[in-house]
């Protein structure tokens, strides 16, 4: 058994592949996949005849956020510079992410050629395909209506800009959070949002691994900041039922991260600048450290789907 | 927060009985010699207005000033003015007090930071 084993992840004595042929060799054509905890098996013949599709392949992205293109204040004079440094990164990974998610707040002042900016730098990135979210410095005069001409058209996004796409059998949902706040409240889906992601996700078996990206947090990190979505309780209802989902967000400039049930809730670092730890400041805003610190506190995510692995896994690295 | 987010939709209601609005002028840079002729000030500093309310009379002009490193708006929550766009820092917005009542605003990009102007005769 062991000449099947090329690819140990799990540090079972077991890989896919060599799973997969082994029980070819059993005889029994029974493929068995884990997903959420569940064991669930499906005959080769089964699967065969009904065209399912097989279970995913492995996948790695990488998400990068709040690069606030224009800002040039004391917490960081060049955030261009950090932004490149964090592609740098990106490109020099020995395996390229299939595919880039940037979770917000591209601008520091959604002007036009803060956008034209990131976009020019972006160019040296190896990774072409990026998938994009507002943030709301993004949206700030115009009601995010130029963000979705730059970057959300190619995904055929609804409403304000919410979209799901499949890649390698994990569905993958960006939300705004960012529009249309009300006074005295937190980050806010709203109604037609909801709507559209409960249609989005019914068609779906419980056991597709479920990622959902979107600026400000969708769990209540701090509210007395501003740190939580109000309505996403009922977004994460529609989502209760599947084994796997992973929320990506970013707004707050620190990796924090929170594990409820099946859904993981993961924060990114900013390319820009650093915000304090929740109540640890007078306000939010940008956190001035040391000029040879900073690089260590921003950075950028990678997201690793292993098929079978009911997690995904979330590695952070910053830029020192 | 349900509480807070009901007083102030009190408070607008209140405010909303009369048919008379803050005249507005838009957010453009001002010299601060002439807001200072018979205006108040607020200052938005981290992530708050200062102060919260202000009691000014009808006529008089209100000038917020963005001491933030954070852009900020300033948004009538019944929208009785017009609101300001993204002020960026030491960036200035200016409007004239009209009709007595009390008015309520926040800013759109940051909405749990809220304040309260109440316009006398």
């Amino acid at each position: 058994m062991s000449d099947y084993i090329s690819h140990d992840h799990e540090h079972d004595g077991i890989d896919r592949r060599g799973f997969l042929k082994c029980m070819a060799w059993a005889g029994t054509g029974v493929l068995w996949t884990v997903s959420g905890g569940v064991l669930a098996s499906k005959t080769l013949a089964e699967i065969a005849k009904a065209g399912t599709p097989l279970p995913a392949t492995d996948l790695s992205f990488l998400q990068i956020s709040d690069s606030h293109i224009g800002f040039s204040k004391e917490a960081n004079k060049d955030v261009t510079a950090t932004f490149k440094i964090a592609l740098d990164r990106i490109n020099a990974m020995p395996t390229p992410p299939s595919f880039l998610i940037h979770t917000g707040d591209i601008t520091q002042l959604s002007k036009p050629e803060e956008f034209d900016t990131f976009d020019e730098v972006l160019k040296s990135c190896r990774t072409k395909d990026v998938f994009y979210v507002p943030g709301e410095h993004d949206v700030l005069n115009d009601g995010g209506k130029l963000y979705r001409e730059r970057y959300l058209k190619r995904v055929e996004a609804k409403g304000s800009g919410w979209y799901s796409f499949n890649k390698n059998g994990v569905h993958f949902i960006g939300l705004v959070n960012v529009l249309d706040l009300q006074a005295g409240g937190l980050g806010q889906l709203g109604d037609e949002q909801l709507e559209w992601l409960e249609a989005d996700v019914k068609g779906l078996g419980a056991d597709t691994p479920v990622v959902v990206f979107a600026h400000i947090p969708l769990w209540t990190v701090y509210p007395q900041w501003g740190w939580g979505t109000s309505d996403s309780e009922r977004a994460l209802g529609y989502l209760k039922r599947f084994g796997s989902v992973t929320v990506l967000n970013g707004h707050i400039h620190q990796v924090l991260q929170k594990i409820e049930g099946n859904v993981t809730f993961h924060t990114a670092m900013s390319t820009a600048f650093p915000q304090p730890s929740p109540g640890t400041a007078p306000s939010p805003g940008p956190m001035k450290v040391p000029a040879e610190k900073l690089r260590s506190l921003l950075g950028l995510t990678n997201v690793e789907y292993k098929q079978g692995k009911t997690a995904l896994a979330i590695i952070d690295s910053n830029l020192s | 927060m349900t509480t807070f987010i009901s007083n102030i939709r009190i408070a607008a209601l209140l405010c909303g009985i009369s048919s008379l609005f803050l005249s507005a002028i838009a957010g453009e840079m001002k010299g601060a010699e002439s807001i200072r002729a018979s205006g108040s000030r607020i200052e938005i500093k981290d992530f708050a207005f200062n102060p919260q309310t202000i009691t000014v009379k009808s006529g008089d002009k209100i000038t917020w000033i963005n001491r933030d490193e954070e852009p900020h708006t300033v948004v009538s929550v019944e929208k009785q003015f017009k609101k300001s766009s993204a002020l960026d820092t030491d960036q200035e917005f200016t409007i004239t007090a009209g009709a007595p009542g009390t008015y309520t605003y926040f800013c759109s990009v940051h909405p749990k930071m809220t304040g309260t102007i109440v316009v006398e005769k």
